[in-house]
């Protein structure tokens, strides 16, 4: 393959149209990917794409997303054989814009997860280091898009799924304000939390990809009106006279590792350099994330996993009588880290527990969304480490705990459904180090403004893109 | 004294065009199971619910004609359990704030009186599709054993719930609020109020309370009740079952019972301690629902006047007697019609007489509703003129009233066809009855002789002669003049 047509952007591959661009990709995945295990299914021919703006140009999507012609596993054995009876809304979208889907993305199961190990269809690896993990939980995404085996990925992101495994593989990952991208055709994991966004190698791949699947869609109430033109103009990347918080809570959290917090700082006063104006802040809420989170989105996928009790689709075990049926599928269907969960989520919201867990909760979500917007009412992003630490080594965390904590930086983001970027800001003995950008709701194209500057004065970018490591730049 | 406490939980299926939260047809009446269906009603992953206006607008009108509080903003949750025909394994519904709350209707009584039934709230939410146990002559008996089919058709098809409180007194009472409450919501063509179709259904909550002491039982729920007879029916086992039980000094549980069809009893279901834990939480894939005053506003004009004051209207206005209002009012066509009718007739009563008798029966018996016949206020009016006019004998008008319903042929064209056209020619029933008196001669002298009575022989002859189309003042006019003279 033209090793030239992975140093362009979207935009100026889009302009060689003309190329068989797919089946140099196709060729690259087929041979690549059994080292990474990033994709759970490719095609190996694709059909005519549609005339637009991304007229042949190859993208993948995470496993949890519809698309007919494939399957849609979520990385659960109980949807394995799951054929996707219909083409999410961010797929129809991307094809009508002549995009050409070659695989899906492996994903911790159902999404819940932060490192992709946890799938039916084995571990995803980091291709800066494949003894690492590649973040999750749309870490197929990310492992793609790092080691340039598709121009670029959609995941979700729930707690932090597409700016974690982002930051861990060196990708730029963007997660839009809640309800710009329809969810329409993404298997919910935490319906109040969960967004659709893309893992690209420049923030310009971003905007040009969230310019065609944002905007309202009549099969998703939960969309906002007017949001697809907020990303039909130029970016403008600027720092300086821009205000921007830090929260004290996240830089004295022990769990910050100290070169990641060095090469944060680092990034700080290179913003300050460029004129921005950087404070300390406190939002005292921010401690309770993780807790809040972890009754939050058990409890709604407590839900939204009932579905799977093998009646009418998916993995089913013979039983005689329907209660057993459901016991037994999910018994085998349903991996551990989804049946703690759903385990956790069913007894908050038992009518004995609302009050004390879920509710208590809630109020909360409302506290942190109110110190957020006095935040924003003074400064006009909050930046952060996307994630505490570099990427671990695979296996090498076995609490989930650890693992939940990993996403104290992401999660709050979620709550308030606030926009939010990772951008690679360095590395840190050759693995990258991500940086958090968060706006106020609807600040999308801000967000992505000041991720492009950020990109600008990045150093671990090459000519305008993240790198590819080297293993797969041959 | 030991009296009934008894409250209803309705659940009417919406007249809407497409089901709740997606585009499928709500008319699944005859489909082929599992046809009308789509990958949101089955519980695909990845789909989610898009409310319909039908599912508002129609609710929302059930709520005004209740005397409802509108909640200007409302809310959905989940209601989760397992069951193999809830696809998603929950149910969306609205319980933590529903669309409307403290209603009351009217429910007439029969004898003048109303009982004024408070309502406690109105929500809106999904069918479940349909369990068909095979084998099984009840769900209650199959629970168990036996396979199991399921139709999800009805998965989906918008429902107002409505819950009144324990202010009804006799299970007579609760029958002739679920009639009420089905009137109405005819009446708006929001539900069909079929109940043996399920598109209207009814479960009840009964305790008994002995109201020299104020002790009370517990309350037992009452599920699965598929007619108006067996609303008065099933509570009426219950009452007479906890009222036993507490003459007995008995306890009464606090369960769910089925109504058992074949046996005409109830059995019970499931205790307290086996109720499920719904875990009600708000359902995150929906915005609130916001009704604006403008939307309650339009919704408000629609709604037609209802039964009970148009009861009370035909009492003033025309006179009526309550039952014969009650029973026009109760069906927005019958009462259209009674309007239109009397108002060409201008006699109100008689208008009324022929609908609650011949009409209604003949209604009755096809099974039809009035807007299905081809009966029109004209022909009533023509009907009325003849009887008036005394062109037609009452028992022909009668005979012929069927046919003008099933044709819509004008009944003074039916009478002159059949020839029934009253004969009042004196002459004509001169040489009639003169007929039957040469052919009887001994009831002549019979008469004459003193006994009166035969003179009902000669009437009758005359009246089968002429196929009772003559004026029986007439003819016994004419029968005494010949008898007594000649
Ligand atoms: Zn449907």
């Amino acid at each position: 393959m033209d090793n030239r047509s992975f140093r362009k952007k979207l935009e100026q591959l889009a302009e060689d149209a003309g190329n068989p661009l797919d089946r140099d990709y196709l060729e690259r995945i087929r041979s690549l990917n059994p080292e990474i295990n990033a994709f759970t299914e490719y095609k190996t021919a694709l059909e005519n794409p549609s005339n637009g703006p991304l007229k042949n140009i190859p993208f993948a999507v995470k496993d949890n997303m519809h698309a007919v012609g494939f399957r849609t596993t979520c990385g659960s054995r109980i949807l394995q054989d799951y054929e996707s009876p219909y083409d999410a809304t961010v797929i129809r979208r991307l094809k009508k814009a002549g995009a050409l889907l070659v695989g899906k993305t492996n994903m911790d199961e159902f999404a819940m997860g932060s490192s992709t190990e946890h799938s039916v269809q084995g571990v995803t690896k980091n291709p800066w280091d494949t003894e690492r993990i590649s973040g999750g939980s749309s870490g197929g995404s990310a492992s793609a898009v790092s080691a340039a085996l598709v121009p670029f990925a959609l995941g979700s992101d729930t707690g932090g799924s597409i700016r974690q495994p982002a930051a861990l593989c060196g990708t730029v990952g963007f997660k839009p304000t809640y309800g710009v991208v329809s969810r329409f055709g993404l298997t919910a994991f935490a319906s109040s939390l969960d967004q659709i966004g893309p893992l690209t190698r420049c923030v310009e791949d971003a905007r040009t990809i969230m310019s065609i699947i944002a905007g309202e869609d009549s099969r998703d109430a939960t969309t906002l009106k007017g949001t697809r033109s907020l990303f039909l103009r130029k970016l403008e990347p600027s720092i300086a006279g821009k205000k921007f918080a830090v929260p004290i809570e996240i830089l004295e959290y022990e769990g910050l590792e100290k070169r990641v917090y060095d090469s944060f700082m680092d990034m700080v006063e290179r913003i300050r350099q460029e004129g921005g104006i950087v404070d300390e802040v406190s939002i005292p809420s921010v401690k309770y994330v993780v807790a809040v989170y972890y009754l939050i989105a058990p409890a709604e996928a407590s839900s939204n996993l009932a579905r799977y009790e093998g009646a009418r689709f998916g993995f089913s075990d013979p039983s005689p009588n329907y209660a057993a049926l459901v016991k037994h599928t999910r018994e085998k269907g349903f991996g551990e880290e989804v049946k703690r969960r759903i385990l956790l989520g069913t007894f908050t919201l038992s009518s004995a527990y609302y009050e004390a867990y879920y509710s208590k909760a809630l109020r909360v979500r409302r506290l942190l969304n109110k110190e957020l917007s006095d935040i924003f009412s003074q400064y006009n992003y909050l930046i952060n480490p996307t994630c505490p630490v570099i990427a671990p080594k695979i296996g090498e965390i076995t609490d989930p705990l650890v693992f939940y904590l990993m996403d104290i930086y992401t999660i709050a983001a979620n709550l308030s459904g606030l926009p939010a970027a990772s951008v690679p800001s360095c590395s840190v003995n050759k693995m990258p180090v991500g940086f958090q950008i968060v706006g106020p709701r609807m600040k999308d194209m801000e967000v992505l403004d000041l991720a492009a500057a950020v990109e600008s004065i990045s150093p671990f970018f090459e000519h305008g893109l993240a790198p590819i490591p080297e293993r797969w730049s041959a | 004294m030991l009296q009934a406490v008894i409250g209803l939980e309705i659940h009417a299926q919406l007249l809407t065009v497409t089901k709740a939260f997606c585009s499928c047809s709500a008319e699944t009446f005859g489909e082929t199971v599992n046809s009308a269906v789509c990958p949101v009603c089955t519980g695909q992953p990845g789909t989610l619910p898009i409310l319909g206006n039908g599912t508002v607008k129609l609710s929302l009108m059930a709520a005004l004609a209740f005397n409802c509080r509108i909640n200007r903003r409302s809310f959905f949750d989940r209601k989760n359990y397992f069951y193999p025909d809830l696809p998603k394994g929950y149910q969306i519904t609205q319980y933590f704030r529903p669309l409307a709350e403290q209603g009351f209707i009217d429910v007439r009584l029969g004898n003048g009186q109303k009982r004024r039934v408070r309502i406690n709230r109105i929500h809106i939410e999904e069918d479940a599709g349909k369990t068909i146990h095979e084998g099984a002559s009840s769900i209650a008996a199959s629970r168990d054993r036996g396979g199991t089919l399921v139709d999800l058709n009805r998965c989906g098809i918008p429902l107002a719930e409505i819950v009144t409180e324990p202010d009804i007194t006799s299970p007579r009472e609760a029958r002739l609020t679920m009639e009420t409450i089905r009137d109405i919501l005819r009446y708006m063509s929001v539900c069909s109020g079929d109940m043996e179709k399920g598109d209207l259904r009814c479960d009840a909550n009964i305790s008994v309370v002995d109201t020299e002491d104020g002790k009370s039982s517990q309350r037992v729920e009452v599920k699965n009740i598929n007619s108006f007879r067996f609303v008065e029916k099933a509570l009426e086992f219950e009452f007479e079952r906890i009222s036993e039980a507490m003459r007995k000094g008995h306890q009464i549980t606090k369960e769910t019972r089925t109504w058992d069809f074949a046996s005409r009893t109830t059995i019970s279901m499931r205790t307290k301690e086996e109720e499920s834990d719904y875990r009600y939480f708000p359902e995150p894939d929906l915005p609130p629902l916001e009704v604006s005053e403008n939307l309650i506003d339009k919704t408000r004009r629609e709604i037609p006047e209802m039964p009970d004051r148009k009861t009370d209207r035909f009492i003033a206005e025309y006179g009526l007697p309550e039952h014969d209002s009650t029973v026009l009012s109760a069906d927005r066509e019958l009462s259209d019609f009674f309007e239109r009718a009397a108002g060409l007739t201008g006699k109100p009563k008689e208008t009324a007489n022929w609908m609650m008798g011949e009409l209604i029966r003949i209604l009755k018996e096809q099974g039809l509703t009035i807007g299905q016949t081809l009966l029109k206020p004209e022909h009533m009016a023509d009907l009325l003129d003849l009887l008036d006019s005394g062109k037609i004998s009452s028992n022909n008008a009668k005979e012929i009233f069927p046919d003008v319903v099933t044709t819509g042929v004008m009944p003074s064209e039916i009478a002159e066809e059949k020839g029934l056209h009253q004969v009042d020619d004196e002459a004509e029933i001169e040489v009639a009855i003169r007929e039957a008196m040469s052919a009887n001669p001994k009831a002549v002298d019979q008469y004459r002789s003193g006994k009166k009575g035969v003179l009902s022989y000669f009437i009758g002859a005359v009246m089968k002669k002429t196929r009772g189309r003559a004026d029986p003042s007439i003819v016994n006019e004419v029968a005494r003049r010949l008898l007594e003279n000649e």
